[in-house]
């Protein structure tokens, strides 16, 4: 099977054998089919791009046509052990609205994101005078289906704010790499932000 | 004679017929002292009986789901766009089954058969049917072909609400569900049409209480009109938009100010009433849109469509069409939503579509892929 992309790795390296999974946006089903073989995971993937549906029927995931700005009313409450939602918060019309949805239907979430104030696009932005674009950012601003850009210290905020709890934060480089200046500044530094989320209540 | 079909159909067919003499007690609390099932086979079984797909027809449909009965024939089986070679049910991988569903009238017993207390025709007589019961007939079916369990039961709006039955009833017999354009119970809109469908055939002078085989008649009128309101309501405002606009038929400009056909509308609802008459029953049909409306199987769980499903095992494949406002994609996730609740296997597609309900008999790309993609899913499974 082919391999994963760079940063999906970490997200299944913090999924347990045997959880409950459900994948916001889950594109071709590549993550939902790794957990389900390595893992024994179970559970959905959801996805609105007929493509990625279609491809992730071919890889054997149970895939339901969903717009995630919908909310996620089809599922209970706890129905999942991980709710993971990569490189899809900045592309939803209420990233604050969705993040409170997958605490409810489950116990702990997974959120990656680009890091908008990455410094090479601080560069783009402040000195070239343009909209940054990246390795981690590759759209063009008109055609750009990221409408809700925020920053590592943004986002961190707005869970504070909702009462979410970080379990655990890695910041990354698109390759993967975690570069030592990411540690002692990860807004500055980091370019992708993956964390591991819970509400702050449980 | 050289062939003359395309490619990927299944070419010519014949249908077979089987008969039980086991009665078949029905949920009515009436029972048939045996039945006659009309049915059509494509492809081949394999040694394992493994590759067994069942097709449920819709309301007006019957056996004939695939290829042609001669050369030259104009029309193919009505799921011809879905069953073939290379087709998502592929007739290279599976052994694809359709039954008449008993009631019918095109060769399963049913009010045109006759009955064999009065050797005349059961007409009004014949005692009402519902989804349950095709299950089990179909089930007395799969028995007679050797089948233990189905690879898949598939169908589209009234065959997939029998897909849906056929896994809550015989769960151990049935491994996917493939369920296109259905509902987990009809909305009162939809029972609405259909009863002015069954009034428009029983108010017809010559349905004589459903007796008019014995007087020599036939509803024409009513049966016409049923037909003409049921294909409005299989169409999208769009698609009717885009086949007929307001066009007119003949050459004038001006209106004619007379009630003979004049808009293009008019022309092809009443040819679609005229040829539905002369190949289908009117008992029939009001049977069929009784266990239309009958169909609920949350009703035996308290109206708790998850408890229903609890027995499940069936993996599940749910599509809707979103032009389709006959069984619209709501209805289909409300399907979703409770084999969700109940952590059964399901994969779900809204396909964009204009053609309104009937889109589920239609070549649409989509809707190919997708059914095509699962059942190649299905095929790897079950060794196909």
């Amino acid at each position: 099977m082919n391999p994963l992309r760079a940063d999906l790795q970490i997200v299944a390296d913090w999924v347990d054998s045997g959880e409950r999974v459900l994948d916001l946006g889950c594109g071709d089903g590549r993550l939902l089919r790794y957990l389900f073989d390595s893992r024994n995971a179970t559970g959905y993937g959801l996805e609105i791009d007929p493509e990625g549906i279609t491809q992730s029927l071919a890889n054997g995931i149970n895939v339901i046509e969903s717009d995630l700005d919908e909310g996620l009313a089809d599922f209970e409450d706890d129905a999942f052990d991980q709710v993971i939602l990569t490189q899809t918060l900045q592309a939803v019309q209420r990233p604050d609205q969705l993040l409170r949805e997958m605490l409810r239907v489950g116990r702990t979430g997974i959120v990656t994101f680009p890091n908008f104030a990455y410094y090479k696009l601080r560069y783009h932005l402040a000195v070239r005078g343009r909209m940054p674009m990246s390795d981690a950012l590759s759209y063009a601003w008109y055609e750009t289906p990221n409408i809700h850009f925020c920053t590592i210290d943004d986002f961190e905020a707005l869970c504070e704010e909702l009462g979410i709890h970080i379990l655990e934060r890695r910041v990354v480089s698109h390759d993967l790499k975690e570069p030592l200046l990411a540690r002692f500044l990860p807004n500055l530094f980091g370019e992708v932000a993956l964390y591991r989320i819970c509400r702050a209540d449980r | 004679m050289s062939e003359q079909f395309p490619e990927d159909s299944v070419g010519l067919v014949t249908p077979a017929h089987v008969r039980f003499d086991e009665a078949l007690e029905l949920e009515s609390g009436h029972s048939l002292p045996g039945f006659e099932l009309a049915y059509e086979t494509y492809g081949e079984l394999n040694a394992e009986a493994s590759n067994a797909i069942l097709v449920c027809h819709a309301l007006s449909g019957n056996h004939h789901a695939a290829g042609y009965y001669e050369h030259g024939e104009r029309k193919p089986g009505w799921w011809e766009a879905c069953i073939g070679p290379g087709k998502p049910l592929d007739t290279n991988r599976f052994f694809i089954v359709c039954s008449n569903n008993i009631g019918g009238c095109h060769g399963s017993t049913g009010p045109v058969s006759d009955n064999p207390d009065t050797g005349k025709p059961y007409g009004a007589d014949f005692p009402m049917v519902t989804v349950r019961d095709w299950v089990r007939s179909q089930a007395r079916l799969a028995d007679y072909l050797g089948v233990e369990r189905w690879a898949a039961v598939a169908g589209g709006s009234l065959g997939g609400m029998q897909a849906l039955q056929w896994a809550i009833d015989l769960p151990e017999r049935i491994r996917h569900a493939v369920v296109i354009a259905a509902a987990p119970r009809l909305s009162a809109q939809n029972i609405a049409f259909n009863e002015v469908a069954r009034q428009a055939i029983r108010s017809d002078p010559d349905f004589h209480e459903g007796r008019y085989a014995v007087a020599g008649s036939r509803p024409r009128t009513g049966l016409m009109l049923a037909r003409m309101l049921g294909h409005i309501t299989y169409l999208s405002e769009a698609a009717m938009g885009a086949k007929f606009g307001r066009d007119r038929r003949g050459e004038e400009d001006d209106f004619g100010f007379h009630y003979d056909v004049e808009f293009e509308v008019e022309s092809y609802l009443r040819h679609q009433g005229q040829s539905f008459v002369d190949r289908f029953d009117a008992n029939t049909y009001l049977l069929m849109t009784k266990a239309l409306d009958y169909f609920d199987p949350a009703a035996k769980f308290g109206g708790d469509l998850e408890r229903a499903l609890k027995q499940v095992k069936a993996q599940f494949l749910v599509a809707s069409f979103t032009s389709d406002w006959r069984f619209p994609p709501s209805a289909s996730r409300e399907i979703v939503r409770a084999l969700l609740d109940t952590n059964k296997r399901v994969s779900y597609a809204e396909i964009r579509a204009d053609h309104g309900h009937d889109a589920f008999l239609m070549p649409v790309p989509r809707y190919i892929d997708v059914f095509g993609t699962y059942m190649q899913r299905v095929a790897a499974e079950v060794g196909a």
